[in-house]
């Protein structure tokens, strides 16, 4: 390397009036001011150029041609305009997609966040084996998301399936995970909550326990209980956290995939006979993938999927930035 | 300067040539074409369910000295999404890979995806049945694909089961209990009524080998085409086609008899299906007494028979191996194709898993005709199958007859199946999904 500066040596003399710094000590030091900041954070950036900036401009590019996925590299792909986009009014299919994840989403993401913040909250008090616990949530997020997906399909599964064989027990009828619309999508939202609970916990926890202690004392002492404490200073100070795990999880849950594809074994991307499980991201794939010739349609697709997050991202944002004025 | 300073610097900077050496490395790879006629280390054959490649691989290596690397996957339908994708980014195929009839003529309508194996394995036209090898040739006539195996039809079914149900258990009793696709639904009621449970695993695995009996024109014109004439829902090929119409009627009266214990092929229900007794038949094409064999379990063995199909002789499956264009040793793939597809090979996998040779040596080897499946009852398979393939009605098969089927046909029928939709309803999302999967 060419920069490369020997350390100074150990100073003998008795400190006099400091001298001036050599002309190329002055350069290298101005150079590694105004670079080095940038070259240490240049790994991140170089890498989700490659796999996440590039491959999006790609697929923007791709959206406004009518590209052959297997074919295009000989055959060539002819422009289309805004056509994909327009296409996508019209196709009941694409809007059975988006209902089908906007479904979901809300079906698994209402009942575990309000799991996750009556999780944080129980382990914000002083528990034996406090560590073991709050590190206990987080293990369903470590596992991989097609075990999940293997063995929650055979759990609910019609015939042999331990929930079916419980719901029996208890007396009721036995129910067809597949055979209908809120069976399927129930299971799914299940297995996503089954996920995604107490790794939100766990971001709602670290929220809570940086609530400074004396709002709790203040609140005691004017008589505050428990339930009151929760809802008048948790609640309220808890808020950035909560856009935080709502972003978070609008971002995954639009992107539902693994589960309802590894679920519905045999239908693959279609989600269902019906596709009651079908979502966006499966759609993609399979205008993309399974009908090569739609590649173009598939990323068409992709944008608006893009779009809708962004759009209730920032939803989400102004709300909770309202809320905190 | 302080040195640790210093040393974060350099290791910032480390960093930085790394990430861009290696998008570099990424980008220049392909670069490293073997020069011709190279010995390669390691050739990959890509299959999807079961070939019975493992043991001939083992001796293609001893023989050679050349790796080979078997990719198996087990459904067919995850298997053409990952093929799309080697073909897509032009890297990543098997030197060898299995071509199934329903995706084969996908993948002819861009031959130069593929390596012409006429000149690298000589003049097989002879050795094998003749609409098979002629399937696996291209418009421009190249040479795709050699045979390896057809689907003819038989019913695999549990002879325990059976005798419970107080049905007859001896293979030629069943067959004979089922001479038309009526007198099935009829055995299927008795079933029901003594065991009050469902005969057969499902209606698709029905309506797939009716179509193959009726032969003909299914999904497709003899041009490749969905429509005669215009893009018109009445001209629809698939909803006058005496094949589909054939198929959708059987599988009515199946599902109005109830005959079925509505498990969807390769769902999980089935699978464990196999072994738990939930249906007592299925559908079996030669290839599929391995996948019986693999779900059952040893614990089943000696279960299961093999009897004759209601309604006559059909094809279901079968499939080629080709060599991808983008394969950097096409000579040494292609004559691993031929090996895995010779007469003894062909007969050393059906014993293995069950493929059903076309290599007509093979296919009159005394080896397959004398065989005897011991875990279907010792079933005489090669018999059984072998004298069913000589009257094999070939069909047209379109560019994506098996997206059609699995996307179209079979999500349509099983929903009427599980109860969700009317008969009409189902044939109306059948023939609104023909266009979107069939296009091409």
């Amino acid at each position: 390397m060419s920069l490369t500066v020997k350390a100074p040596p150990a100073r003998l003399d008795p400190p006099g009036p400091p001298q001036p710094p050599g002309r190329r000590r002055v350069h290298i030091g101005r150079f590694d001011l105004k670079f080095s900041p940038y070259l240490y954070v240049a790994p991140f950036f170089v890498v989700f150029g490659v796999f996440g900036a590039y491959p999006m401009f790609r697929t923007l590019y791709m959206s406004f041609f009518d590209w052959d996925l297997v074919n295009e590299r000989t055959l060539g792909h002819p422009f289309v305009g805004f056509d994909n986009y327009a296409a996508m009014f019209t196709d009941p299919y694409y809007w059975n997609a988006l209902k089908n994840t906007i479904g979901i989403f809300l079906l698994s993401t209402i009942p575990q966040i309000l799991l996750a913040l009556f999780l944080a909250n129980a382990l914000n008090r002083p528990l034996r084996a406090r560590t073991l616990l709050r590190m206990a949530v987080l293990v369903p997020n470590a596992t991989s998301v097609a075990a999940v997906g293997i063995i929650f399909g055979t759990l609910f599964q019609r015939d042999f399936g331990v929930i079916n064989w419980v719901i029996e027990k208890v007396g009721l009828e036995r129910i067809d995970w597949h055979g209908s619309l809120w069976a399927e999508w129930t299971a799914v939202a299940t297995m996503v909550d089954w996920r995604w609970t107490g790794y939100n916990a766990l971001i709602l926890l670290a929220g809570m326990q940086a609530i400074p202690r004396d709002l709790y004392e203040s609140a005691a002492i004017d008589g505050a209980n428990q339930w009151r404490q929760f809802w008048s200073v948790t609640f309220p100070m808890l808020r950035p956290t909560f856009l935080f795990v709502t972003i978070v999880s609008i971002v995954g849950g639009l992107q539902l995939f693994t589960e309802p594809v590894i679920f519905n074994n045999g239908f693959s991307v279609m989600g269902g006979t019906r596709r009651e499980a079908q979502t966006m991201t499966m759609y993609i794939w399979e205008k993309s993938i399974d009908q090569t010739q739609n590649a173009g349609y598939g990323a068409a697709v992709s944008w608006s999927l893009f779009v809708l997050i962004m759009i209730a991202a920032l939803v989400n944002f102004i709300l909770v930035r309202k809320s905190v004025k | 300067m302080s040195v640790t300073k210093h040393r974060l610097r350099r290791v910032a900077a480390v960093a930085l040539v790394a990430t861009v050496a290696l998008g570099a490395a990424a980008a220049c790879s392909k670069n490293d074409t073997p020069a011709a006629g190279a010995k390669p280390d390691k050739l990959i054959v890509d299959t999807f369910g079961e070939f019975g490649y493992d043991d001939l691989v083992k001796q293609y290596e001893a023989n050679t000295g050349i790796k080979v690397e078997l990719r198996k996957t087990a459904q067919l339908g995850d298997y053409r999404p990952k093929l799309v994708r080697y073909l897509a980014t032009g890297k990543g195929a098997g030197d060898v890979v299995a071509l199934e009839e329903g995706i084969i003529n996908e993948f002819k309508i861009n031959p130069a995806n593929w390596v012409d194996l006429a000149p690298l394995v000589g003049d097989v036209s002879a050795n094998y049945l003749p609409w098979k090898y002629e399937l696996g040739k291209a418009a421009d006539g190249k040479l795709m694909g050699v045979p390896t195996d057809v689907g003819s039809l038989a019913v695999c079914y549990r002879r325990d089961l059976f005798q419970a149900a107080g049905l007859p258990a001896d293979r030629d009793a069943v067959s004979a209990l089922w001479p038309t696709w009526d007198k099935f639904v009829e055995t299927a009621t008795k079933y029901r009524a003594a065991t009050g449970k469902g005969l057969l695993d499902s209606v698709t695995t029905a309506a797939s080998a009716v179509i193959f009996q009726v032969g003909g024109e299914s999904f497709y014109n003899a041009d490749n085409q969905l429509y005669n004439g215009d893009a018109k829902p009445e001209n629809l090929v698939a909803a006058k086609s005496p094949a589909v119409k054939s198929a959708w009627d059987t599988a009515v009266k199946l599902v109005n008899a109830n005959a079925t214990a509505k498990t969807a092929t390769w769902s999980t229900e089935w699978s464990a299906g196999f072994k738990n007794g939930t249906f007592a038949a299925t559908l079996c094409p030669s290839w599929m007494t391995g996948i019986v064999s693999d779900n059952s379990g040893p614990d089943n063995k000696g279960k299961w028979d093999v009897a004759a199909v209601p309604g006559g002789a059909g094809n279901w499956g079968g499939s080629w191996l080709s060599v991808p264009a983008q394969s950097k040793y096409p000579a040494e793939a292609a004559k691993l194709a031929a090996f895995l597809t010779n007469a003894d090979s062909q007969v050393a996998a059906f014993k293995l898993k069950g493929p059903l040779p076309t290599n007509l040596t093979a296919l009159q080897n005394p080896d397959f005709q004398s065989y005897q499946n011991a875990y279907f009852n010792n079933a005489p398979t090669g018999k059984i199958f072998g004298e069913s393939v000589s009257k094999i009605k070939p069909l047209v098969l379109g560019p994506k007859h098996g997206s059609v089927k699995e996307k179209a046909l079979e999500p349509a029928l099983q929903a009427f199946e599980q109860g969700k939709v009317s008969e009409a309803d189902a044939w109306k999302q059948f023939l609104n999904d023909v266009p979107i999967q069939g296009a091409y």
